[in-house]
């Protein structure tokens, strides 16, 4: 059995299925009482009328005589247009009136008259009786006063008594629905405020959910701070394995390559040399590597709960640049530093701004040719804009989205080293401070321009 | 130039040891931090290379230590910490600058440089020939009344030269010592810088000269 998917929709429907039969039952019971009050006014009527007519039963010379009294039958004839009949019958012989009027239910008892429902002439009439004793002679006679009355003024009492209630009863179906809906979404309420505010984190933001939760989610709230308490646990494990193993190969490895080193100083044939130097770029490539799946690692952890402090972005990258500049040294490349002399304040995150920063610039110096400028610039309009020009090859036509792809690497690189997540990580730095990461042609006319765009928040 | 090396992985620190000697370096080896103060007691270095985890404390702490008691001499940290914010924190402590693990001698090299610049502590750091003044840290070139600087790899180069006046090296000695093992060195490219130097040492008493089938010497003009 497919089961209700949604707690609120079933809760509106068990709302509004009472409302439902609460206002059926109200429009019966309307009716009901409504219409049997009718006919108790309708047979209230025709009793007193007949009895009127059985008090002006006279007796003379041994027959009995009957002066009908028009009022009698005048106090019926309020009641709309229905047509009112009568019959008097002494000893079972019809004295006056209709003959063929039905009399189905003969009284028994003296001034208890009784009522029934007949067809008569085509109409349902209601037939009131009453029985007198006349004393005309030595035993008297039984006489039987009936009055019937077509029931139309009846049935449209009921029918407009009807069709008020049915339509209140409507009207409270519609008001008990809507006051469902709401209800149901009210007490939903808490329910979706958690919902939010466990939606709203990133997938690394483990903290127990501390919003306000009704007792009856308690439990449910526990379990899941339990569960994410154990989460985080495990994450934080596999987290320092990761980053205890990065840091295990790296002495290792930097025995290997320096003892590589020495051996390749000291080595004369070519293609020895050639095997120590493939060897030796082999592990920078594996270093190069690992330190920017941590980079990468970190910058996504920390766009999840970006922190924004105060900072300066000349500061940053002048430290930037001073980081690199022996690097850049070394291939006679010189770092221009195109930057104005005041600081240029910022909110956002230094340790991601500067990863990104030193990306960009480590990608710009290994990718630029010996005895060339690269030039850092910032231009602050209605965003700041970092921009690091080279004189390197470029994109190759590439574009953004293919370059900031998680490990993509250009169809021009050439023998260079990477790993194809420097960008990456830049971009990413870029979008968690709302800004992004834009690709050019140098202003040179040829070389990369990367600019890292950031809004003032 | 004078390095001490503290560093607990003996055969890390060996091959640095042997890789800074075959550029003429001096260096000292201690293997834990209280080796590395009785070293600074009897010794004046110009840099010390600093791991971060040795078996009898924390490099950081040394650091602290030094830099409280004004010891000004800088301190490169060897670190296996690649992440960004570990290297802050480092820099915050007074670390001077940091390399990470594995590390091109060159870079290292570059760096030190660039510290000591820095520090200014370079005026000593020089080599003369035939009354030609070689700044080995700021690459700055002096005869008679003429002054220039040097690019990198053209300080690299005459470096090896005035190492060894006299001496003839190979093309493919100085390939080693002019490129990183990232670049792409070839020999054409030694004669393009040999004919810089010689036209930054014109004037000068000391030039480079061709053996034929052998390599360059330096000898006076």
């Amino acid at each position: 059995m497919k089961q209700p998917t949604s707690i609120r929709k079933r809760l509106f429907y068990q709302l509004a299925a009472v409302a439902a039969v609460l206002s059926l039952a109200f429009v019966l019971v309307v009716r009901g009482v409504a219409s049997q009050a009718a006919e108790g006014t309708q047979d209230d009527i025709l009793a007193a009328s007949a009895t009127a007519i059985a008090d002006s039963l006279t007796s003379e010379d041994g027959e009995v005589t009957l002066e009908l009294p028009y009022s009698a039958l005048s106090m019926l004839g309020t009641i709309n247009e229905d047509r009112v009949f009568y019959r008097v019958m002494v000893q079972g012989e019809t004295l006056t009136g209709y003959t063929d009027l039905p009399v189905t239910r003969s009284p028994r008892r003296l001034d208890t008259p009784t009522f029934s429902t007949e067809m008569y002439r085509g109409d349902e009439v209601r037939v009131a009786s009453v029985l007198r004793r006349v004393a005309n002679t030595a035993t008297g006679s039984e006489v039987v006063v009936s009055v019937a009355q077509t029931r139309s003024g009846l049935a449209a009492i009921s029918r407009s008594i009807t069709i008020t209630a049915t339509g209140v009863g409507l009207l409270f179906f519609l008001l008990a629905t809507t006051l469902s809906l709401l209800a149901a979404n009210s007490a939903l309420r808490p329910l979706r405020r958690m919902t939010g505010a466990v939606t709203r984190r990133g997938p690394s933001d483990l903290r127990p959910v501390t919003a306000e939760a009704p007792k009856e989610l308690v439990p449910l709230v526990d379990a899941l701070n339990s569960f994410m308490g154990r989460l985080r646990a495990s994450l934080s494990r596999t987290e320092d394995l990761i980053s205890e193993a990065a840091h295990r190969v790296r002495t290792p490895l930097a025995t290997v390559r320096t003892q590589a080193e020495v051996t390749h100083r000291k080595l004369n044939k070519p293609e020895h040399k050639k095997a120590i130097r493939d060897m030796i770029r082999a592990i920078d490539e594996s270093s190069r590597s690992a330190g920017q799946i941590l980079d990468h690692a970190m910058v996504t952890f920390r766009a999840d709960s970006l922190a924004l402090d105060p900072l300066d972005l000349i500061a940053l990258i002048n430290e930037t640049c001073d980081r690199l500049a022996p690097t850049a040294d070394l291939k006679d490349i010189a770092l221009l530093r195109e930057l104005p002399d005041s600081s240029v304040p910022f909110n956002g995150d230094g340790i991601m701004l500067q990863a990104a920063l030193h990306n960009i610039l480590d990608n710009a110096i290994k990718y630029s040719p010996e005895d060339s400028d690269i030039a850092v610039r910032i231009a602050s309009g209605a965003e700041l804009r970092v921009s690091i020009a080279d004189q390197g090859r470029g994109f190759g036509g590439m574009d953004l989205k293919d370059l900031t792809t998680r490990y993509s690497r250009g169809t021009n690189v050439g023998d260079v080293v990477g790993s194809g997540l420097g960008l990456t990580i830049a971009d990413e730095v870029a979008r968690a401070h709302g800004g992004r990461l834009e690709l050019s042609q140098s202003k040179e006319g040829q070389g990369a321009c990367v600019s890292l765009i950031l809004p003032y928040v | 130039m004078r390095y001490l090396l503290i560093e607990d992985n003996q055969k890390l620190a060996g091959a640095i040891v042997e890789r800074l000697q075959l550029d003429g370096h001096a260096v000292d080896h201690a293997d834990r931090l209280d080796a590395a103060s009785a070293c600074m007691d009897v010794a004046n270095y110009d840099l010390i290379l600093l791991d971060i985890m040795l078996p009898d404390g924390d490099g950081r702490d040394f650091l602290q230590r030094q830099r409280r008691a004004e010891k000004r001499t800088p301190v490169i940290v060897i670190t296996a910490r690649s992440a960004v914010s570990d290297r802050i924190s480092l820099l915050d402590l007074g670390a001077d600058d940091y390399i990470t693990k594995p590390f091109d001698f060159a870079e290292l090299e570059a760096r030190c440089r660039a510290v000591l610049r820095r520090q200014g502590g370079a005026a000593d750091n020089q080599k003369t020939f035939e009354g030609t003044v070689l700044n080995l840290t700021t690459g700055a070139l002096q005869f008679g009344d003429s002054s220039t600087n040097l690019r990198n790899r053209e300080l690299r180069l005459l470096e090896v030269f005035f190492a060894a006046p006299g001496q003839v090296f190979s093309k493919s000695h100085l390939i080693d010592r002019m490129f990183s093992f990232s670049d792409e060195a070839s020999e054409n490219a030694i004669e393009v810088y040999v004919a810089r130097l010689r036209k930054r040492l014109e004037g000068s008493g000391a030039r480079i000269e061709t053996v034929r089938g052998l390599g360059y010497r330096m000898i006076p003009a």
